[in-house]
């Protein structure tokens, strides 16, 4: 259990000397509940003491970073059990998998097609993370193969061996890309210790109970080997979300340090569709890195997109910078529209208007991230701001006429937006599935 | 030393509500659906009782579609020209235990049709076929509130969900499924505390709880998904915990949604695909119908059911 401000208060020394520089220790006691202060900052706080507030202090749940270079990523550091708790920190990594069965060419060109995984969505690149090689044949072939895997992506790799043995064949081959060693198991972790130690690697400890994962990772730990990660292996989906849940409530509710890792989770499917469906179980429901076999782009899609909403900080909605847009050739007779600035309502809008094929204005009004009706009721998006950013914009020297187009469900707007711009407003359709055509019948 | 499981007591639940009637509660169905009734948060069977799966209601209008991309209606072959076979063909071909009928038909751009002619049509549909019904207007407050008696009064004693009752308009669609014996759906702007209020408001004009269905109004997959994903979440939560004005089931109207988006019109696998994560992504934060459009990812869909409550394809 996370130590209060007044559990924390009855260690301190209780003096109120103010050389932390608050007033009280109940005061400083507070600031290292919330962890706003370290407890350096008193002079005369025990060893002891500062030891337990330093574990305190731990994230439940840790941080690691997987794979080297650019394509790096965190995972794990999670600190809630619902995003709207807060948010979901770190979005989860998406491999996929590579059997060392296959041909080279076959092998290059997989790697070489999920390298090709990249989307843009609402300003944002959606981008997918690891490969993770499979053995199947011998520890010669599963070096091979990591290395064919490793000259053909940057991504950070897992090596899925499937003795200790090849495992560390193929970790020296790859170490310097730092992947992440599947598995260890009650049977063999002394083993994958020492390879994870010589190699300094992340390692994903595998076992069906969460008994039997805590004794491995405390195992793992008294050998020096702590940047792990927790799979509890095929099961039945509902039991994966059960134990996805409870490793994530014991972290953070019971601060059990033997659980507090990021989840791995092995979700292959051969059908895609039943693949996705799963994955987005995966990504609601708590994993830090899934492994996917499915490398269509309609799939990845799918599911990065899904990653990317889930993982949105719900106090932060994705905006983009308020300002003229023009699409297309836009010149002096096109026609102007005025939206917010929230992300998904731009990029919707844009998409559209693209879409008409006739080139056009947009700006964006300052209207912090809201969408247009939630901005209207906020009065953010009023007729004065929207006035403010015609004037700000310089749209005025830009055309000849005088005609601005308004979201649909703002028409209630027009009378004063008319009065305080001096342009003439034309009023819009309420969806942006609309606009297209709108803009075509225009005149 | 073995890990002691953390379990959430829950004092709350959400409420059971039961769509369409027999022979023998007065109505002509051949099967009725029960959804909701669950003491814990989705798929967390340990932890509480969750008697109903998820369900689907498969979308058809009373006019063909319109603005429904190409490889969505022509995945029922010609079927729409023809509302009634349309709806026999979700029936007979694609197994709908549900149907979601939209009376897009009275909309004043969609062809204004009058309140006697959508009562015909929805007589005409429950004799052709035997699943209970879900009927919502066609979004045009005034002409609804003409159209929605109507067609209550011909489907009376079937227990159907009627809706959409909105804060603004919800008193003539209540009135008349209180008045036929059908339950409601209460649609809120992705706004908990509106929610709350509009069952509070339904509920005040004499409908029990148990006759009401949440709409939380979500966004499909990319298309502000996460809002309606988290609204869903604290409503179930508060639902648990015992606020009875919010442990409501949840319909939600993933095709609806799922086909507005860009992608979904970017090819049919990728169409499909769109709506199928938008639905099982939903059912994650406590969805209990999901309203959908595309016969495969319906199958889909009812297929990830199955795999998340094990068992076989017995009750669609």
């Amino acid at each position: 259990m996370p130590l209060s401000g007044l559990d924390i208060y009855k260690l301190l020394p209780k003096t109120n000397c103010r050389r932390c520089g608050l007033s009280t220790c109940l005061a400083f006691a507070m600031q290292l509940a919330k962890k706003t202060m370290s407890a350096d900052k008193c002079p005369f706080i025990s060893e002891q003491t500062k030891k337990l507030l330093e574990e305190q202090s731990q994230p439940a749940i840790r941080t690691l970073i997987l794979g080297e270079g650019k394509d790096r990523f965190e995972a794990g550091g999670e600190t809630v059990m619902f995003r709207h708790e807060e948010k979901f920190r770190n979005p989860c990594g998406i491999g996929f998998v590579i059997e060392d069965s296959l041909s080279d060419e076959e092998i290059a060109s997989r790697v070489k097609k999920i390298n090709s995984l990249k989307f843009e969505r609402v300003g944002q690149v959606l981008d997918v993370n690891m490969v993770a090689v499979r053995q199947n044949s011998d520890q010669k072939r599963f070096v091979r193969a990591t290395e064919i895997v490793m000259d053909s992506t940057g991504l950070p790799v897992v090596l899925m061996g499937s003795s200790p043995a090849s495992l560390r064949q193929a970790a020296s081959a790859a170490s310097e890309r730092k992947p992440l060693l599947y598995c260890a198991t009650k049977d063999n972790f002394t083993q994958i210790a020492s390879i994870a130690k010589d190699f300094r690697l992340p390692v994903v400890v595998s076992a069906p109970s969460l008994d039997e994962l805590s004794y491995v990772t405390k195992e793992l730990v008294s050998l020096g080997v702590d940047a792990l990660l927790l799979d509890t292996g095929r099961k039945p989906l509902s039991e994966k979300i059960w134990d996805a849940t409870q490793i994530r409530r014991q972290a953070l509710k019971k601060a059990n340090r033997a659980l507090g890792y990021p989840e791995f989770v092995m979700a292959e499917n051969d059908d895609p569709y039943e693949e996705a469906a799963e994955a987005a179980v995966h990504i609601t429901k708590y994993a830090s890195v899934i492994i996917l076999k499915g490398i269509q782009s309609w799939e990845a899609l799918s599911v990065l997109t899904l990653r990317q909403n889930i993982y949105t900080d719900p106090q932060k909605p994705l905006q983009i910078e308020p300002r003229l847009y023009p699409v297309g050739e836009a010149g002096e007779n096109s026609p102007v529209l005025v939206t917010t600035n929230f992300s998904l309502t731009y990029y919707t809008v844009l998409g559209e208007v693209e879409a008409s094929k006739i080139p056009s204005y947009i700006i964006s009004v300052d209207t912090e991230g809201m969408s247009v009706l939630t901005a209207w009721a906020a009065e953010k998006f009023t007729a004065q701001a929207i006035s403010d950013s015609l004037e700000n914009s310089g749209i005025k020297k830009m055309i000849k006429h005088k005609n601005l187009i308004i979201p649909g469900y703002v028409a209630v707007l027009s009378g004063e937006l008319e009065e305080k711009s001096g342009f003439k407003v034309i009023v819009g359709p309420k969806e942006a599935a609309g606009i297209s055509s709108f803009l075509k019948n225009l005149n | 030393m073995e890990i002691e499981e953390i379990l959430e007591k829950w004092s709350g639940g959400v409420y059971s509500v039961s769509i369409g009637a027999c022979a023998e509660d007065g109505g002509s169905r051949k099967n009725t659906v029960r959804i909701g009734g669950q003491k814990s948060l989705p798929l967390l069977f340990k932890e509480g009782d969750i008697p109903n799966r998820p369900v689907i209601a498969f979308e058809i209008w009373d006019i063909p579609p319109q603005d429904w991309p190409e490889g969505l209606v022509s995945s029922y072959g010609k079927a729409p020209e023809d509302p009634l076979i349309w709806a026999q063909m979700c029936v007979k071909d694609f197994g709908a235990r549900l149907l979601c009928l939209r009376l897009q038909g009275a909309h004043p751009d969609c062809g204004d049709k009058s309140p006697e002619e959508c009562a015909r049509f929805v007589s005409s549909l429950l004799e052709k076929v035997s699943v209970p019904l879900i009927i919502i207007g066609s979004g045009d407050d005034a002409k609804d509130n003409l159209v929605m008696p109507a067609c209550s009064e011909a489907a009376k004693s079937e227990r159907c969900l009627l809706g959409c009752a909105t804060q603004e308009n919800y008193k003539t669609l209540a009135a008349s499924a209180l008045a036929d014996g059908h339950s409601i759906i209460a649609e809120s702007p992705i706004d908990i505390n509106i929610a709350k209020q509009l069952n509070i408001l339904i509920s005040d004009m004499g409908f029990a709880l148990d006759r009401i269905v949440i709409n939380p109004t979500i966004g499909a997959l990319g298309y502000g998904l996460e809002y309606a994903y988290s609204i869903m979440e604290r409503g179930r939560i508060a639902a648990l915990s015992g606020d009875k004005t919010l442990s409501s089931p949840f319909i939600c109207f993933t095709g609806q949604e799922s086909w507005k988006a860009k992608e979904a019109k970017g090819g049919d696998k990728q169409g499909v695909i769109w709506e199928i994560i938008t639905a099982s992504s939903l059912i994650q934060a406590g969805a209990d119908i999901l309203v959908m459009r595309h016969p495969e990812a319906a199958k889909r869909v009812f297929g990830h059911i199955s795999v998340l409550f094990g068992g076989n394809n017995s009750d669609h």
